[in-house]
């Protein structure tokens, strides 16, 4: 990754994160497949919704037929972290046009915030619309197709885990929290050290009653109070 | 039965959509806070440790999570790869290896 924010540029730095969409692309696909999901289902979620750990609870809340109403509340208490990453991320493009706004927010991850926030780190706080829309346009892509992939895998072998696959978003954010973290020249070293410790403890404990979507947005706002306290 | 499903996608899709959009046109159009920017300023590394460790641990309710101990050790390999590396693709890709090799020989 350097400075550059080109169309070409963003496609090259979204390549790494394609993994993370790979692996749980394919790991969606499967469990809609077996959640009793058609194929043409399963693509077009991934088209309207495009939210990872969403699509997987929609999934099981279909197979139960859990309410539309209770399945719309889980989705947005999901992806109510979506907020804040969009807020955080809004700020660098206030300049664009409304349409490009849109165009950013609607493809918005937790991938391509997390690589936003890496690239700033590397071109003085500083993003283009086109670099932006490079990286979300070829994940959004991406993560269709492996759905699609996934459903059809998913009638075809039982355990396909043993590939590791799975674990290329884990991977992903080891290595984007990792860049971060040494690349960050706002913040100091000891500064973040010490809000991830206290992120972790506080999603270690949250975790035992709250859901863990839910325990990892209350950790982050948690966290980000704790950053401000400390870092005077 | 499809159009309940149908029906489901669209109005998640819906909800989805405000989630993302709705503070991209609230930023556009007002000045955030100081203090608000300063809060948002650590979103990255908060967000990012939240996702990275909740995929290390395994919920159980009313109880504290256990950790997932082939992820654990999975990641092992994978932040050495991180510091010598300083790349995300080499660490995704020594970590999917790690994991299949850990799999492979049913450790953890």
């Amino acid at each position: 990754m350097n400075s550059e924010l080109t169309f070409k540029a963003g496609v090259k730095d979204v390549v790494p994160t394609l993994f993370g969409y790979i692996g749980v692309g394919i790991a969606f696909g499967i469990i809609g497949h077996t959640s009793h999901l058609s194929i043409l289902m399963i693509a077009f979620m991934s088209f309207w919704v495009y939210a990872g750990s969403a699509q997987f609870i929609i999934a099981n809340m279909i197979l139960v037929h859990d309410p539309i109403s209770a399945i719309a509340i889980s989705t947005f208490l999901v992806n109510s972290r979506m907020i804040l990453m969009a807020t955080t991320l809004a700020q660098y493009f206030r300049k664009d046009s409304i349409l490009n706004n849109i165009g950013i927010g609607i493809l918005t991850t937790d991938e391509t915030f997390a690589l936003a926030m890496n690239k700033l780190n590397r071109t003085k706080q500083h993003l283009t619309a086109r670099w932006q829309h490079a990286a979300n346009l070829l994940a959004y892509l991406i993560w269709i197709l492996a759905t699609i992939v996934g459903a059809w895998i998913g009638s075809l072998i039982s355990s396909p885990e043993k590939f590791g696959l799975d674990f290329a978003l884990v991977a992903m954010f080891i290595g984007l929290v990792y860049l971060q973290l040494i690349t960050d020249k706002t913040k100091g070293f000891r500064t973040q050290l010490l809000v991830m410790l206290f992120v972790v403890i506080c999603l270690y404990f949250s975790m035992a009653v709250m859901s863990a979507n839910i325990a990892v947005l209350f950790s982050t706002i948690l966290g980000c109070a704790f950053g401000m306290v400390i870092d005077k | 039965m499809n159009l309940y499903i149908f029906l489901t996608i669209v109005v998640c899709g819906i909800v989805t959509i405000l989630s993302r959009v709705v503070p991209f046109l609230l930023v556009k159009r007002f000045e955030l806070p100081a203090l608000v920017i300063k809060f948002l300023s650590f979103m990255p590394i908060t967000i990012m440790t939240a996702l990275m460790f909740e995929n290390l641990l395994v919920a159980k309710t009313g109880h504290l999570p256990l950790f997932d101990w082939q992820n654990v050790l999975a990641t092992i390999p994978a932040v050495i790869a991180a510091i010598i590396s300083k790349s995300l693709l080499i660490v995704v890709v020594v970590g999917i290896i790690a994991m299949a090799v850990i799999r492979y020989f049913n450790f953890g």
